[in-house]
């Protein structure tokens, strides 16, 4: 909750609460993980973006870059990246059923389908991101 | 820094921002900084890369990916230093900090998808 909407709360007895207090359920520590693939799709928009600078200086600069990109720690954590970004992506379209109600001619579109055309819509982008970057090759 | 009226366009880059990096960071994570590195997939060759992002679609949508991923960031993790944290005295510094780097680097991904 936005802390500036509490301002005019009547001061009523809180009880105070631990730091941790995520960690005491496995779905407050999924809750907290999923927030926090938000600084993974942060990561990958840096590095995105710190790529697209080095296409743009020049071959020999753009293979250096792709031989730091190659160095086995790095990749390591990349891998952590990308099971972060599929937790963000599984748990987003997860939410979409939630946050879309659609109806067509006054029924509504059962949750199933609406998670389908997502999950389909995320296939599509994913064979379109491959024919891009590939096509060349 | 965090009235009503401005909490509706923050969600909403908060969202599309979430949208977009759902359908393409794991393509682009595997495709750009894992297949290649392993040996798994095909490295994207230099020129062929070069003439992509100078199409003027990819361009925007560089742009767009990269803004909206890091207004998605500012906005949830704002939100997880506030619950998980519990850091509600520092509300408008955490804002100023989490929104003003996502905007630092919308310009710099402006400039980028520019002149690159």
């Amino acid at each position: 909750m936005n802390p500036d909407y509490r301002l005019y709360h009547p001061k009523w007895h809180r009880r105070r609460i631990p730091i941790f207090w995520w960690l005491g359920k496995r779905s407050y520590i999924r809750f907290i993980a999923r927030e926090l693939t938000s600084v993974f799709v942060a990561y990958c928009a840096v590095l995105l973006l710190l790529q697209t600078w080095m296409l743009g200086r020049g071959e020999a600069a753009y293979a250096r870059f792709s031989e730091w990109l190659a160095s086995p720690p790095l990749v390591g954590f990349h891998l952590l990246t990308l099971l972060a970004v599929v937790f963000h992506t599984v748990t987003w379209l997860g939410l979409a059923p939630t946050a879309l109600v659609i109806s067509v001619r006054g029924r509504r579109v059962p949750s199933r389908a609406v998670l389908l055309a997502h999950y389909a819509a995320w296939a599509v982008a994913s064979g379109v991101v491959a024919w891009a970057l590939l096509g060349g090759s | 820094m965090s009235r009503r009226s401005d909490e509706a366009g923050l969600w909403l880059s908060f969202s599309s921002g979430g949208m977009l990096a759902a359908l393409l960071f794991p393509a682009i994570a595997f495709l750009f900084w894992i297949g290649p590195a392993l040996g798994w997939t095909p490295s994207p060759a230099y020129d062929h890369l070069v003439g992509l992002v100078r199409h003027p679609l990819v361009r925007v949508l560089l742009f767009a990916l990269i803004s909206l991923s890091m207004f998605h960031w500012a906005h949830r993790f704002r939100y997880t230093l506030y619950d998980g944290l519990q850091l509600y005295h520092l509300n408008h510094l955490i804002a100023v900090v989490t929104y003003g780097l996502a905007t630092v680097l919308s310009l710099v991904a402006g400039f980028v998808v520019v002149t690159v």
